[in-house]
């Protein structure tokens, strides 16, 4: 009796961990092949992040938009984190009024090219009054104003074999990355204007990202270059941006 | 006689009467794995809070703006809240989908009608009483007692499973602006994402605050008999007072 129990119980727990482990080797394939695997998805966390990104990504797609709230509720102050740049180069794009400042655009596009702030001013711009919730836990409401990513991308004409598009800032070592879910999301900005004025030098100037699904500090200020491509192995130290080297997560939808 | 030992059903069922398992194995196995991820919220969230130890009512809040609570920790920036939410996800991730297991099997095999539903005539007003005088004279449960839950622990653990931690994982979303930028109402209705934020932190608190209660009193009834009902499944029977 208590063997055959003991029999069929080897049997069924058998099969059902080959089942199991096969499963999992077949969802592993089928998660990278519809790019639900995050570039920090190493270690035992890494587990937590796939689990995080991949329900997410199946959840949102490229269209559910961020809440956006009334001109009423726009925060009173709205608190920033870290400072401008303290290069030269920057103190003197600065005082020409980012006359000579440049965003390259490069990597996996047909045309690289390189936009002046009148550029992308000249460009049709789209304005939202969204929440931004920083990692710490505090958050504020503001009007952005800005050009969405996707028409620039469009300008430089994304590849096909397109997977990240990397932006980096003129701050040395800030810099993050977007699959093409958020690079083509109506919401994300490439930002120069805030409350109704120019973006003021502490929240990005001349232009910073925008991107109000996702947490406070992949919203990168002071932007000067970006690149598309196809595996974010190449670039920083591996993990799709500067966050996870300093400890934070590359996918901030939370 | 010998052809009914055969029958796999009988032979179970006489093991059941004889020496009864205090807890079902699915009971026992979820019942450590969500020790071990609980452990891992409250550790991680305490590291995320602590890089801002403030708390909100609306939509918004910052070091400007007036808050509902501010606790006496230090504010710890670039460090904790990094891993803390890393760690966070791991654990909300297991105790989460061990959690719909234990929910599912818990209705299918109607272990939470039997054990968790409290009977009429208990609700009654002096029952309950009853049940607290002898909680708080610290009394042993008697044998008999032992091996059901009493009103008090029926009611606990229902407001644990099916409001506590839905509650925790509704504000945690909640918090989340691409979650809620496919389903908003999960934001609105609570009136905002610090509002959101501030509930988590109190109903994480009530949790740590019923694991406190819960080990104290698994303390009260006999550490030894009850750590192996959960581990074994039997507590040795005739031996559970002494």
């Amino acid at each position: 009796m208590s063997k055959l129990l003991s029999r069929r119980k080897l049997i069924t727990t058998g099969l059902a961990t080959a089942a199991g482990a096969s499963g999992l080797a077949v969802a592993v394939r089928l998660a990278d092949r519809y790019g639900l695997i995050p570039p920090d998805h190493g270690g035992i966390y890494g587990v937590g992040e796939t689990l995080t990104y991949a329900a997410q990504r199946l959840l949102t797609s490229r269209h559910s938009l961020a809440r956006e709230f009334s001109r009423s509720e726009i925060s009173k102050i709205a608190p920033v984190n870290g400072k401008p740049p303290e290069t030269e180069a920057y103190r003197r794009l600065l005082a020409a009024g980012f006359a000579d400042w440049r965003l390259t655009v490069d990597g996996l596009v047909a045309r690289p090219a390189s936009f002046s702030l009148a550029d992308l001013k000249r460009y049709p711009s789209r304005t939202q009054i969204t929440h931004q919730a920083c990692e710490e836990g505090w958050s504020f409401i503001a009007e952005w104003t800005g050009v969405p990513l996707s028409y620039v991308l469009n300008l430089a004409g994304i590849l096909p074999q397109a997977k990240y598009v990397a932006y980096f800032s003129l701050e040395e070592g800030w810099w993050d990355s977007i699959d093409m879910a958020d690079a083509w999301h109506p919401q994300t900005l490439l930002a120069y204007g805030m409350n109704g004025r120019e973006l003021a030098t502490p929240h990005g100037a001349p232009v910073r990202m925008r991107l109000p699904r996702q947490l406070g500090y992949k919203s990168v200020k002071y932007l000067s270059r970006i690149t598309v491509t196809d595996t974010m192995k190449n670039i920083g130290s591996g993990l799709g941006s500067a966050a996870p080297d300093a400890g934070f997560s590359w996918y901030a939808g939370i | 006689m010998a052809e009914s030992a055969y029958v796999p059903g009988l032979a179970i069922r006489s093991s059941h009467s004889l020496d009864s398992p205090r807890h079902s194995a699915v009971v026992r196995i979820t019942h450590w794995i969500n020790t071990v991820s609980f452990v891992g919220l409250v550790v991680s969230g305490v590291a995320i809070l602590l890089a801002h130890p403030r708390l909100y009512w609306g939509e918004t809040g910052s070091l400007e703006t007036p808050s509902v609570l501010d606790l006496p920790l230090p504010f710890m920036l670039g460090g904790p809240s990094g891993w803390g939410r890393y760690l966070h996800f791991l654990s909300a991730w297991v105790c989460v989908l061990t959690g719909l297991f234990y929910v599912i099997s818990g209705l299918l095999t109607q272990h939470f009608r039997r054990s968790f539903l409290p009977a009429k005539t208990d609700l009654a007003r002096d029952s309950i009483s009853r049940v607290v005088l002898r909680h708080l004279r610290l009394q042993r449960p008697r044998e008999e007692e032992s091996l059901t839950y009493n009103v008090l622990q029926r009611l606990t653990y229902s407001l644990v499973v099916f409001v506590l931690f839905p509650l925790m994982i509704w504000t945690g979303l909640a918090m989340s602006p691409a979650i809620v930028s496919v389903f908003p109402a999960l934001v609105t209705i609570l009136g905002g994402q610090q509002t959101a934020r501030t509930i988590h932190f109190f109903v994480a608190g009530s949790l740590v605050l019923f694991l406190l209660v819960h080990v104290g009193m698994v303390c009260l009834a006999g550490f030894k008999n009850r750590m192996r009902a959960m581990i074994m499944g039997h507590s040795a029977a005739g031996k559970e007072h002494l």
